[in-house]
C-alpha cells in the first residue's frame, strides 16, 4: 500500500505492508530507532509519536492509518536553529538540566507526550502535568525530577524560566 | 591466589579533599553527560543496532513448570523457508551460573525444564514472525514431573529433585534446598529471654520484578577471523565474557562483549542469560549476525527478581530502650535455579546489623527450590525483606517502652568506626543526621500520633553496601580498573569496565577525572563496558562503582595530574605544586593571571614526558568477619538512610494512599548531587511501589489448570508504578565523608529503597493502630486487620480464610461504591 504523510516537517512516500506497527515501520524502514519498544502492547508508551499533534503508541497503530497525517517523532522534536545549531524543545531542555533522564529510554517518549501537553494545556500545573504524563512509564526517577523538569519546561513556555 | 605471586598492595584510598583546596566539579548540579543523547533519541541501545544481513531470534519455552524432556526434533522448524539455524541445550552442555560454586543453569535445557518459561530451543530467521512459526514447528516430548510451588514443600520433600546434580555433577545431596546458612553471634536467646519487652511475629515478602523499561535484548557477531562480538543489555560484561568462554568452549581472548547504551536494570540484568548464548552460537552456525529482543512478557518469566521470604521474627529490648538481641528464621522461595542465590541467603541476615546497633543475634535462613521463574537479586538484594520485619518490630518495640520511633532509634545507634554484632566495619556513619533531617522535613513530631484517625506518619531506618569486598569469583586481582589517556586536542579519554545502566556511572568517572585533571566535563569523554577497550570492572552490582570504579579513576587522574603539574611547573618556572589545573586552565596558583589551556598543557606535558595515559586501579581493604561467611556483606564502607511516610488509610475500602515521603541518605559526599536525589527519589519509588501495588507470582495450586503460570507477565497487569501512583518525594542528602570512598563518596542507588516499606507500615500503625505484616498491602489485609482490631470476627469462608481477604470481586464492589460516594 502507498502511503503519503508528513513525517518531521518533511513529505513522505512509502510503500509497505498496511497492518506493519508504525513503530516497526519508523525502526526498520525510516531508521528512526528514538521511538523505543518496552513492551508491544501499548502500555509503557516508550513508543510515544505524534501524530497530528496527539501522543499515541506506535506499537498499536499499523501503520495504513498515518495516510495524509502529520507525525512527529523524537527525532524531529529538536529544532535546528539558523547556524545549523540543535534547539532541544524545552521539555527536553529542562529533562537534561533537571536530571529526568536516568536509562533514558523512556525519555524520548516522555519529551514527545509532555511537549504535546503543553502545547495543549500551556497552564498545566504540576498535579495535572502527572495526570497528563500516566501513559508512559519511567521505572528509574519515579517521576519526581521528570515532574520538575516539567513544572520548569511549562514555565519556560510561558516566558519566565527558572533555570 | 594465583599461584605464589604476591598480591599488590594498592594505595585504595585517597582522601577527601579536593586537588587543590575547593571543589570545582564534584557537589555541582551538573548535568549527566549523556543527558541530550538520550533526550533527543540518539542514544544508541541494543535493539537499535542493526548489522548488514542480520538474522531475528526467538526462543521456545517450556509450557510445563517440571518435566523430563524425552526428544526434541527441530527438522520441521529447519526445512521452514527463511529458517537459518536451531539451537538446542545439547549444543552448550556446560552449565554456568553467575556465582561460579553453584552452576545450575544451561543455556537451552539439556534434560529437564524447570519451570514454566524455561528455555529449550532457539531459532534464527529472516524475522522475528519467520521465527516465531519456526518456534510452533520444534516437537518436544516431555515426560512431566511433579512440580513444587510451595516453597514448605520443597523444604521437606526431596522427590523429584528439582536439581539433581551439584557443581561436580555428583548427584545432589540436599534435596530441594539452595542453601541454608545458620550463624549466631553472642547469647541470642538469653538476651531475649531474659528482656523487659520481646515481640515476636511472622513477616511475609512477595516476589517482585525489576521490570525496566527495556527488555532484555542481545546481538552477536561472529568474523571471519574467529572473533565474537556480543552486544547486550547486560549489567555485567566481565561476568558474560567469562561465562560465554565457559560454555561456548571458546578462548575468552576471541570474545568482546560490549554494552551498549542500557534502558534499567535494577540488578535484573545481572546474570548470564539464554539469550546471550543463544544469539552467539545461532551466529557462529548461521555465518550471519543475529538478534534477539525479549518480550515483555519474557522478561517476567526470566526474572531473577525479588525473593519472597516468609519470615519469623523476635526482637527484643531492655527497659530503656535498648536492644537486646535478634532473632531470625527466614524461608526464601529461590524459583527454579540459584542465580546469586548463595549470597542472597547470606545477605537476608548478613546485612541486618545497623544502623541499629544489637549485642546478640541469630539468623537462620534457608532458601529453597521451586518450579517457578528464577529469583535473584533486585535493588537492596537480599536484605530489603528482612528490613522489612526488623524495623516494623523496632517500632513495636519503641511503642512497648513508650518512646518515640526515631528517639529509640537514636539510643540504639551502631556508631561510625565500630564493628556490627556480626563483626562488619562500620567507617562514616551520617545515620543521626538523617533521623534529624526526616524529622524535621516531615513536621514528624507534630504528626506521630496527633493526625486524625487513618492518617499518620512512620519512618525506618536502613544500611546498605557500597560493593562487596570479595569479588563474585575468587580473585586478587583488582575490582576495578580505569585508562585515563590524554590527548593533544586537550581531551582526557576514561576507558572504564563500568555498566552505566541509567544510574550515571559514566557521569561520575567524568566527574572524578575532570576535577583531578581540572577539566570541564565536555573535555572528558567516557568509553564504557567493552571488553576489547576498557579495562575489567567487575560490574553495576551490590552498589559498588562510585567507590570502587570512583577510586580508580581518582588513582588514575592523579598520576597524570602530577605529571602535568610537572610539565607546567617546569614551563612556569615554578615548583609543581604551585600549579593549579582548573575549568580547563592550568594556573600559576600565585599569580592567577599567568595561566595556559589544558590543551598547551597537556602538549607541553607530552614533550616532557611521553604519550600520556595512566592506569587506575582499586581493591579493597581486608574486612569481614573471621567465621565461615564473615566476608558476605563485608563493604568498604555502608550507607544510611532514614525514611519517613505520611499516608492515609481508607477505613472503609481499606485502600492505603502514601501521601509522601521524606528520604535522607548519607552518600559520604555527593560526587553528583542531582543523581543522588534521582537514586533516592527512584528507590524509594520502587519500594513504595512494592508495598501497595506490584506483585510477581505463579498459580501456586497444584490443581489449578494453569498451575506454575505467571499469573499477569505485563507491565500494567503487573501494576508498575504510574505517575499518578507515586507520591511526592521529598529527598534530602546527608554527607559523611567516609575514608574509604573518593572523595569520601559512598553509594546511592540502593540503599535508600529498604526503609520505605517498613515506613509505610509504621505510618498505618500511626493511622489507625494496625499492624500489617503481609505484603503487599492489599485492601483486603487493610480490612481484615481493622476487623480483627475492632474484635469483629469476620465470616470465614469455605477455604478457611477471613473472605475480606480474598474475594476480590467484594473488595472492587466496595471501592467502586466508595468512589462513587465521594464524587
Amino acid at each position: 500500500m502507498k502511503l503519503r504523510f508528513r513525517l518531521n516537517d518533511e513529505d513522505k512516500e512509502l510503500d509497505v505492508e498496511p497492518f506493519r506497527r508504525l513503530l516497526d515501520v519508523l525502526r526498520e524502514d525510516l531508521h528512526l530507532t528514538g521511538s523505543k519498544e518496552g513492551c508491544g502492547e501499548g502500555e509503557c508508551g516508550a513508543c510515544t509519536v505524534l501524530i497530528d499533534g496527539a501522543p499515541v503508541n506506535s506499537c498499536l497503530v499499523p501503520v495504513a492509518q498515518l495516510d495524509g497525517h502529520d507525525i512527529r517523532t523524537i527525532e524531529g522534536l529538536a529544532r535546528q536553529g539558523t547556524d545549523g545549531e540543535v534547539l532541544l524543545d524545552e521539555v527536553q531542555q529542562a529533562l537534561v538540566s533537571f536530571g529526568g533522564t536516568q536509562c533514558g529510554i523512556c525519555t524520548p517518549g516522555i519529551a514527545l507526550c509532555a511537549s504535546a501537553a503543553l502545547t495543549r494545556e500551556p497552564n498545566a500545573d504540576r498535579a495535572r502535568l502527572r495526570e497528563l504524563l500516566a501513559g508512559n512509564l519511567c521505572r528509574c526517577t519515579g517521576y519526581q525530577l521528570i515532574i520538575d523538569a516539567l513544572v520548569d519546561a511549562a514555565s519556560t513556555r510561558r516566558g519566565n524560566s527558572k533555570r | 591466589m594465583a599461584g605464589g605471586i604476591e598480591r599488590k598492595v594498592i594505595n585504595t584510598t585517597h582522601g577527601p579533599d579536593a586537588p587543590h583546596g575547593d571543589f570545582t566539579r564534584v557537589g555541582q548540579r551538573a548535568r549527566k553527560i549523556d543527558g541530550i543523547g538520550k533526550a533527543t533519541g540518539e542514544a544508541v541501545y541494543t535493539d537499535d543496532i542493526v548489522l548488514p544481513g542480520m538474522l531475528h531470534a526467538k526462543t521456545l519455552r517450556s509450557p510445563h513448570a517440571h518435566a523430563k524432556i524425552l526428544s526434541i526434533d527441530t527438522s520441521r522448524a529447519l526445512a521452514l523457508a527463511g529458517v537459518h539455524a536451531v539451537v538446542v541445550g545439547s549444543e552448550m552442555p556446560v552449565k554456568y551460573g553467575v556465582i561460579p560454586w553453584t552452576p545450575d543453569e544451561n543455556a537451552l535445557a539439556t534434560d529437564k525444564v524447570r519451570f514454566i518459561g524455561d528455555e529449550v530451543a532457539a531459532v534464527a530467521a529472516i524475522d522475528e514472525d519467520t521465527a516465531n512459526a519456526a518456534l510452533a514447528l520444534i516437537d518436544v516430548e516431555y515426560e512431566l514431573l511433579e512440580p513444587f510451588f510451595d516453597p514448605h514443600k520443597s523444604l521437606v520433600q526431596s522427590e523429584p529433585q528439582i536439581h539433581e546434580t551439584d557443581a561436580r555433577g555428583q548427584p545432589y545431596k540436599k534435596g530441594n534446598i539452595s542453601k541454608n546458612v545458620l550463624l549466631e553471634f553472642g547469647e541470642v536467646d538469653a538476651a531475649i529471654d531474659g528482656a523487659a519487652h520481646v515481640v515476636e511475629d511472622d513477616y511475609v515478602f512477595h516476589g517482585t520484578a525489576h521490570a525496566p523499561i527495556e527488555p532484555h535484548c542481545a546481538v552477536a557477531r561472529f568474523g571471519s577471523d574467529g572473533v565474537l562480538t556480543l552486544w547486550s543489555s547486560t549489567q555485567i560484561p566481565h561476568y558474560v565474557h567469562r561465562a560465554l568462554a565457559r560454555v561456548l568452549e571458546m578462548p575468552a581472548h576471541r570474545i568482546r562483549v560490549i554494552q551498549p547504551h542500557l534502558g534499567g536494570a535494577f540488578g535484573g540484568k545481572s546474570d548470564p542469560f539464554s539469550l546471550e548464548f543463544c544469539v552467539c552460537k545461532l551466529a557462529m552456525k548461521s555465518k550471519r549476525p543475529v538478534k534477539m529482543l525479549y518480550t515483555r512478557e519474557e522478561t517476567f518469566y526470566t526474572h531473577r527478581g525479588r525473593h519472597p521470604m516468609e519470615m519469623h521474627f523476635r526482637t527484643a529490648c531492655d527497659a530503656e530502650g535498648r536492644v537486646t538481641g535478634v532473632d531470625s528464621k527466614i524461608l526464601i522461595d529461590g524459583g527454579s535455579y540459584s542465580s546469586f542465590g548463595l549470597v542472597t541467603t547470606y545477605y537476608s541476615g548478613q546485612l541486618l546489623t545497623g544502623p541499629c546497633h544489637f549485642p546478640t543475634y541469630r539468623f537462620d535462613s534457608t532458601r529453597v527450590f521451586t518450579n517457578k521463574p528464577p529469583c535473584g537479586p533486585k535493588r537492596g538484594h537480599g536484605s530489603v525483606q528482612p528490613r522489612f520485619a526488623l524495623e516494623i518490630q523496632l517500632d513495636r518495640l519503641a511503642t512497648k517502652v513508650g518512646l518515640d520511633p526515631i528517639e529509640f532509634r537514636r539510643r540504639n545507634l551502631q556508631a561510625e568506626n565500630s564493628q556490627t554484632v556480626n563483626g562488619q566495619t562500620i567507617t562514616s556513619n551520617g545515620y543521626l543526621e538523617c533521623l534529624d533531617v526526616v524529622e524535621e522535613a516531615s513536621g514528624w513530631k507534630d504528626k506521630r500520633g496527633k493526625l486524625p484517625f487513618g492518617r499518620g506518619v512512620g519512618m525506618a531506618g536502613s544500611m546498605y553496601i557500597s560493593g562487596t569486598n570479595y569479588a563474585v569469583y575468587p580473585n586478587d586481582m583488582p575490582q576495578a580498573g580505569i585508562l585515563v589517556k590524554l590527548d593533544r586536542s586537550g581531551l582526557a579519554q576514561v576507558y572504564t569496565g563500568t555498566s552505566d545502566i541509567g544510574q550515571g556511572s559514566s557521569s561520575v568517572m567524568a566527574t572524578l577525572v575532570a576535577e583531578e585533571l581540572g577539566l570541564r566535563l565536555d573535555q572528558v569523554r567516557v568509553i564504557a563496558a567493552d571488553t576489547d577497550l576498557t579495562p575489567v570492572d567487575l560490574g553495576a552490582y551490590s552498589s559498588r562503582i562510585t567507590l570502587m570504579a570512583g577510586n580508580a579513576s581518582v588513582d588514575a587522574g592523579r598520576k597524570l595530574r602530577k605529571q602535568v603539574q610537572a610539565a607546567v611547573g617546569e614551563h612556569f618556572d615554578i615548583p609543581p605544586q604551585q600549579v593549579m589545573l582548573a575549568e580547563g586552565f592550568a594556573f600559576d596558583r600565585e599569580d592567577g593571571e599567568r595561566r595556559i589551556t589544558s590543551q598547551q598543557a597537556f602538549e607541553l606535558t607530552e614533550t616532557k614526558f611521553e604519550t600520556l595515559a595512566a592506569t587506575g586501579s582499586y581493591n579493597t581493604p581486608d574486612r569481614g568477619g573471621d567465621y565461615r561467611g564473615g566476608t558476605i556483606g563485608a563493604s568498604p564502607a555502608y550507607s544510611f538512610t532514614a525514611h519517613a511516610a505520611e499516608v492515609s488509610v481508607d477505613t472503609e475500602t481499606g485502600e492505603i494512599k502514601i501521601e509522601k515521603f521524606w528520604v535522607a541518605h548519607d552518600c559520604g559526599r555527593a560526587i553528583s548531587p542531582v543523581q543522588v536525589e534521582g537514586q533516592i527519589e527512584g528507590s524509594t519509588y520502587m519500594g513504595a511501589a512494592e508495598v501497595v501495588l506490584e506483585s510477581h507470582d505463579v498459580y501456586s495450586d497444584e490443581s489449578h489448570v494453569e498451575a506454575g503460570l505467571h499469573r499477569r507477565p505485563s507491565l500494567l497487569e503487573y501494576t508498575i508504578p504510574t505517575s499518578l501512583d507515586t507520591p511526592e518525594i521529598d529527598a534530602r542528602i546527608v554527607e559523611s565523608i567516609d575514608p574509604e570512598g573518593p572523595y569520601g563518596a559512598k553509594e546511592a542507588g540502593e540503599g535508600p529503597l529498604h526503609g520505605s516499606i517498613p515506613a509505610v507500615a509504621n505510618a498505618i500503625y500511626d493511622a489507625c493502630g494496625i499492624w500489617l505484616t503481609e505484603l503487599p498491602f492489599s485492601p483486603g489485609k487493610v480490612l481484615a486487620a481493622l476487623r480483627a482490631k475492632q474484635g469483629e470476627t469476620s465470616a470465614p469462608s469455605p477455604n478457611g480464610k477471613a473472605s475480606a481477604d480474598t474475594s476480590v470481586e467484594a473488595i472492587r464492589a466496595r471501592l467502586a461504591a466508595a468512589k462513587k460516594g465521594k464524587s
